[in-house]
């Protein structure tokens, strides 16, 4: 029985399964979800700080400045010299495609 | 002693003095990989076998003729007098999540365990440059996401080489033990809550994480782009700082790599301690865990042994002149594992969304009924449960409706704890630091099942690491004793940006004092029954 108290119940577990394109076992979902809740209770623990409107948000730690940035690279085509190879890892592909299953689609009036 | 027992800079001046050769440096790590490792870690590994106790399964794959070949080469250079490298002869390991051109380069998981990279990452290929000799790949926690190396889909996983019933830590579980038991005198890891330092700290080896943008990114299967942090493991400072020197640098491939010049680390190894303002915080004495009891969180001292270790520290680095500044606050330490769980959450459900069964990597064999169908039944089958337990939290925190609640709360908090350092390292300010000393974990390593399973008290084993993530600062942990339970205890020095000369020469001056230790004669246990 879900705890009225869960933030991600089972219907909201089920939508971002949708979204993350995963398809679980019903143990798999389970354990997954009581894991999610507990670390949105970790989580929480951020709402104790108190933060000022005008604190900026950190990308990343470390600043760049104009000196430590690279510069931007000339705007020229570079192709990677052995496209072969990436096109050899497909699991199924035909002369330069990769092959997969037809895309959901409506056909429309 | 071995000649892989032996540190990379020793090794390296036997060799340019061909006392001995690359082939024979090579011949005795290969000889200690068949003494100590075991069955290499793989897919579908099957149950712990009894020939497996004991072992350290660092491996994933071994790639013994192609070091062979680079040693004959090395030794070739070296007879005709030619300058073969840096780092010429020198066997490494390589954590599992670089691509090495026409290699299996798996991120231990499923869905990359047929990925034959089709280039090289830039580390990787500045080490060969060097000449060192690649050793093979090892193994690590699934796309680094975990603690202990436990969740790899390339069982078994490695085991702890000071007591093999224990974890060696995570997410570069591999790296660190390869190097602990002398399989290599140098491995390749990744660092991204702490994932260098802390399996360092488990296995007693020197493990540095460099500000971001120190090396590059490029080549590296991404967890956290604005965390990730590739660096070395080594058995000594000076080791480190001399791969350090091979990796470090300006990359174009990778924009996030900072344009800043890369001193010679070696040589600033030496450098002066007397002076230097070492600072500790009472926020690192302190850990936080989540009360089982009475739900919400509790902190409580760090245990005494682990304390004892990073005073003692304090202690010598004031007998060489230093002078310890007590009481630093670091008051948004508590937060760095909570604000972790949305930042990285979210950048690894990005980086993951790639990983679909399209265009490499591995493709569900059952029948589909569409291209999401697709999508589902390989990302299922291909993840294991750490990697779809990050991508189901990144998707949540990021949802529109919650992006105040969550992510741009902390990315806030993030700002406060890289605050936190600017406000300690600042040299006009009132602690001036040149580095902050604290411990590198809240224990010893805990053995393995014990943990695995608890995504948050796995997360919280890298609270004394990841606030140096979030800021970007350089870290580094090395031995600092060994506990009464007979593991390696690991302290960590923290230090401004692009530091890393000034915390690999403290490191090696707390080396240097305490060389004649009774501690340090002690050795792995795997060691000891090999």
């Amino acid at each position: 029985m879900p705890n009225p108290e869960e933030q991600i119940t089972p219907e909201v577990f089920d939508h971002l399964v949708g979204l993350a394109a995963l398809d679980l076992r019903a143990d798999e979902a389970e354990y997954l979800r009581r894991e999610l809740n507990s670390q949105l209770a970790a989580v929480s623990e951020l709402e104790a700080i108190e933060i000022p409107d005008d604190l900026p948000l950190a990308a990343h730690g470390v600043p760049y400045p104009p000196e430590r940035r690279q510069a931007l690279r000339p705007d020229r085509h570079d192709p990677f010299e052995n496209s072969g190879a990436i096109l050899k890892q497909g699991p199924q592909t035909d002369e330069s495609c990769f092959v997969v299953p037809d895309i959901p689609h409506t056909d429309l009036e | 002693m071995e000649i892989c027992d032996l540190t990379a800079l020793e090794t390296r001046r036997l060799l340019q003095s061909r006392e001995i050769s690359a082939v024979e440096v090579l011949e005795s790590c290969l000889q200690r990989v068949r003494q100590v490792d075991g069955r290499p870690g793989a897919l579908d590994g099957g149950a712990d076998d009894p020939k497996d106790a004991g072992k350290v399964h660092a491996f994933i794959a071994l790639m013994e003729d192609a070091a062979r070949e680079k040693a004959l080469a090395v030794d070739r250079m070296l007879a005709s007098g030619e300058d073969p490298g840096l780092l010429a002869g020198i066997p490494f390991t390589v954590k599992d999540i670089f691509c090495v051109r026409d290699t299996l380069s798996t991120a231990a998981s499923r869905i990359l365990s047929n990925y034959r990279a089709p280039y090289t990452a830039a580390p990787v290929e500045r080490l060969l440059k060097a000449g060192a000799l690649m050793l093979g790949k090892v193994n690590l926690d699934e796309f680094t996401h975990g603690s202990s190396t436990e969740s790899s889909a390339f069982q078994p996983s490695t085991r702890n080489p000071w007591d093999p019933a224990r974890v060696p830590g995570g997410s570069s579980g591999g790296s660190a033990a390869s190097v602990a038991v002398g399989e290599a005198f140098l491995s390749l890891g990744t660092d991204t809550a702490g994932s260098i330092r802390q399996p360092a700290a488990f296995c007693g080896v020197v493990g540095m994480k460099p500000t971001y943008g120190r090396v590059s990114r490029y080549g590296l299967i991404a967890f956290g782009s604005s965390l990730d942090c590739p660096g070395p493991l080594a058995r000594s400072a000076a080791d480190a700082a001399l791969m350090m020197n091979a990796i470090a640098g300006v990359d174009p491939r990778d924009a996030t790599s900072a344009n800043v010049k890369v001193p010679d680390y070696l040589a600033t190894l030496q450098g002066e301690i007397k002076g230097m303002r070492i600072g500790l915080s009472p926020d690192y004495f302190r850990i936080t865990f989540p009360d089982a009891q009475g739900g919400g969180y509790r902190q409580q001292p760090l245990p005494p042994e682990m304390e004892s270790a990073v005073l003692a520290a304090a202690e010598i680095y004031r007998s060489l002149g230093a002078e310890i500044i007590p009481d630093v606050p670091m008051p948004n330490t508590r937060y760095g594992v909570p604000a972790y769980f949305v930042i990285s959450r979210v950048e690894v459900a990005s980086n993951l969304h790639r990983f679909d069964g399209v265009k490499y990597g591995f493709r569900t064999d059952q029948t589909v009924s569409d291209l999401k169908d697709l999508y589902r039944r390989s990302r299922a089958e291909g993840f294991g449960p750490q990697p779809k337990l990050r991508i189901l939290m990144g998707m949540y925190v990021s949802a529109a409706q919650y992006s105040e609640q969550y992510y741009r709360r902390a990315l806030r908090v993030r700002t406060l704890i890289r605050r936190d350092f600017e406000a300690a390292f600042n040299p006009g300010g009132k602690y001036r630091l040149d580095a902050l000393l604290t411990p590198t974990t809240p224990a010893t390593a805990f053995p393995l099942g014990d943990v695995y399973g608890d995504s948050v008290l796995m997360q919280y084993a890298d609270q004394l690491t990841v606030p140096a993530n979030h800021a970007g600062v350089p870290g580094i942990s090395f031995p600092g004793g060994i506990a009464a339970d007979g593991l390696p205890i690991g302290i960590q020095l923290l230090g401004p940006d692009f530091s890393e000369d000034v915390i690999l020469r403290l490191a090696h001056a707390y080396e240097q004092a305490s060389a004649e230790a009774d501690w340090r004669k002690r050795r792995p246990k795997v060691l000891e029954a090999a």
